[in-house]
C-alpha cells in the first residue's frame, strides 16, 4: 500500500505544494540514513552459514553514487565503511579502505565517461561490485590464514543481477527525499 | 545521470579549497583503513570494543528478528523444498538408514558405558549451562562466519565457551559484551573442532568451508573408511568442547576425509545454549594462549 501511494504523482501525494521545500535533514539525511540502516541488515532473522546475502549496504552506497553524484561528499566512505565494518563481520578496516577507494574510483569513471546510460551505470556497477566482494573475501582470508575457498561467485551473480532493483529502491528514496513537507 | 560541474566552482577561493579537502580526506581515509586494517589482521581483539559496543546498540532488532524467524525459515525452505524435493527425498532417506543404525549402536554402547560407570562408581559431574539465548544476528555477506547471540558478560558468558543447539554444536565465543556475544560459527575456517566418527571412535577434525558446509579430516592418512552418512561428535580433545556433541554428519567422502554437513544449522535455531569449557586447564590455556597472542602481536611490528 505504502509503495503504491508513493507510486502517485507529487501532486497527489501532498496537496499543497506551494510555499513548501524539502525537509533539509531529510534531504541530507536519507542517504546516509539508509545506508547504515543496510549495514545494520545482519541483524535480520536470517541467520546464514554461508555468504549468501548480497552486500546490500555497499550496493545501496554505491547506487546512491551513481544515481545522485553530488549528493554524497567524496569523503563519505570514510564514516559509512567504518559503521559498515562494526556489523559486517570483516576484519576491521576494510570497509573503510574500500568504501573510500569506491568514492575515487567513481570519481575516474566520472571523469572519463561523464554522459553515461543505464547499460553502462550498471556495468559500472557490476565492476565494482565483483572487485569489492574479492577484495573483501581476501581480507578474510588473510586474517584467518587459510586459503578459503572462492564461495563468493554466487553472491557476485546476484548483487549484479539486483542491481536495477536497488536503482529503483534508490528513486524510491529519492522522491520520499524530496517531499516538500517544510513550511516556508 | 551526468554530475553537475561542480568540480570547477570558478574563482571562489572557499569551495576550491572544500573540494582540495574532500580528496585529501577520501585519500587519507584509503591510508588509514589499509593501516586499521593491517592493525586488525595481526591483531584481531583490538576493535572488539567497537563490536560489541555497535551489537549492544542492534540488540532489540536482533531480538525482534529472531521471533519473526520461524516464518521466514518456513517459506524458504518451501520454496528451496519445491525445487529440489525428488533428490531430497532420497538423500534423506539413504541418511535416515544410517542414523537409524548409528542410533542402535550408540543405544548399545551408552548402555554399555551406564553399566561400566555404575561398576566403577563414577559420577557424571552436574554440567548446568552458562545461559539459554537468541542466535540474534549473523554475518551474511561476509565470507567470515560469526553469529551474535544475546547473551553476555553480564549473564557469565566469556570467550572461549562452547555454543550449542539441541541438535549439535554452533560454534564457540570469541568476544563477549555485557549483553551480547560473538560466536565464531563451526562453519568458519578460523575453527578447527576435534571430533570421532560416533559409532567407532574414528578421530578427524573439522573445519569449516565458509560455504555453510564442513571439511572433515582424518588423522590417520590411509584407506579412507568414511561412509556417506557417518555421524561426528565432539571427542573432548583440546577441552574447549565437551565431548559427544554432534557436529556434523559426512555426505561425500574425498581422498584424505569428507565433505559434511552441519548437525545444527545455525539458521534453524532460535535458541542456543551456552555452555562451559569442557575442562577448567583449557579455559585457562585458552586465556593464556590470548594473553600471549595479543603480547607477541604487540611487540611484533
Amino acid at each position: 500500500m505504502i509503495l503504491r501511494t508513493l507510486g502517485k504523482a507529487p501532486e497527489d501525494l501532498l496537496r499543497r505544494r506551494i510555499n513548501r521545500a524539502p525537509l533539509p535533514a531529510l534531504a541530507i539525511g536519507l542517504p546516509w540514513a539508509s545506508i547504515m540502516l543496510a549495514s545494520m541488515a545482519s541483524f535480520s532473522p536470517v541467520i546464514a552459514s554461508a555468504p549468501v546475502m548480497p552486500p546490500l549496504a555497499y550496493m545501496l552506497f554505491l547506487t546512491w553514487r551513481l544515481m545522485r553524484p553530488g549528493l554524497l561528499p567524496i569523503w563519505a566512505g570514510l564514516p559509512l565503511g567504518l559503521f559498515d565494518d562494526l556489523y559486517s563481520g570483516q576484519p576491521f578496516g576494510s570497509g573503510i579502505m574500500l568504501w573510500s577507494a569506491t568514492m575515487l574510483a567513481m570519481e575516474l569513471i566520472d571523469e572519463r565517461f561523464l554522459w553515461r546510460g543505464f547499460g553502462q551505470d550498471w556495468l559500472a556497477a557490476s565492476g565494482l561490485i565483483a572487485a569489492y566482494l574479492l577484495l573483501c573475501s581476501a581480507f578474510a582470508a588473510l586474517a584467518t590464514g587459510y586459503p578459503l575457498p572462492l564461495v563468493i561467485v554466487p553472491q557476485v551473480l546476484v548483487s549484479i543481477a539486483l542491481y536495477p532493483v536497488m536503482t529503483r529502491v534508490v528513486s524510491l528514496l529519492d522522491r520520499i527525499r524530496l517531499l516538500p513537507l517544510k513550511r516556508l | 545521470m551526468a554530475r553537475s560541474q561542480d568540480r570547477r566552482p570558478g574563482h571562489s577561493r572557499r569551495a576550491q579549497n572544500g573540494i582540495f579537502t574532500g580528496y585529501v580526506v577520501v585519500i587519507l581515509g584509503v591510508v588509514a583503513g589499509l593501516a586499521v586494517l593491517v592493525l586488525s589482521i595481526v591483531r584481531p581483539e583490538t576493535f572488539a570494543f567497537a563490536r560489541s559496543s555497535a551489537a549492544e546498540v542492534a540488540r532489540p532488532m536482533g531480538r525482534a528478528g529472531a521471533e519473526g524467524r520461524a516464518a521466514g525459515q518456513g517459506v524458504f525452505a518451501a520454496i528451496g523444498a519445491y525445487f529440489k524435493a525428488g533428490q531430497q527425498n532420497a538423500e534423506l532417506r539413504r541418511e535416515v538408514e544410517a542414523a537409524r543404525a548409528n542410533a542402535v549402536s550408540m543405544q548399545a554402547l551408552k548402555d554399555e558405558n551406564r553399566r561400566l560407570k555404575a561398576l566403577l562408581g563414577i559420577v557424571d559431574p552436574a554440567r548446568p549451562p552458562v545461559a539459554t539465548a537468541h542466535l540474534i544476528g549473523s554475518s551474511g555477506a561476509s565470507t567470515r562466519r560469526f553469529a551474535v547471540i544475546d547473551a553476555g558478560t553480564r549473564h557469565g558468558v566469556i570467550a572461549g565457551q562452547p555454543v550449542r543447539a539441541a541438535s549439535g554444536l554452533i560454534g564457540r565465543v570469541t568476544e563477549a559484551g555485557p549483553s551480547t556475544a560473538r560466536v565464531l560459527l563451526v562453519t568458519d575456517p578460523d575453527n578447527v573442532v576435534p571430533v570421532r566418527r560416533a559409532n567407532d571412535g574414528l578421530a578427524a577434525f573439522v573445519q569449516g568451508a565458509s560455504n555453510g558446509r564442513v571439511e572433515i579430516r582424518l588423522i590417520n592418512m590411509g584407506v579412507n573408511p568414511v561412509k556417506k552418512g557417518d555421524v561426528f561428535v565432539t571427542s573432548g580433545a583440546g577441552g574447549l568442547y565437551p565431548p559427544g556433541i554432534p557436529v556434523a554428519v559426512a555426505t561425500a567422502p574425498t581422498r584424505d576425509g569428507a565433505t559434511g554437513h552441519l548437525a545444527a544449522d545455525p539458521a534453524d535455531h532460535v535458541y542456543v545454549v551456552v555452555e562451559q569449557a569442557f575442562s577448567p586447564q583449557a579455559r585457562a590455556e585458552y586465556e593464556r594462549l590470548q594473553r600471549e597472542g595479543a603480547a607477541s602481536a604487540a611487540t611484533a611490528p
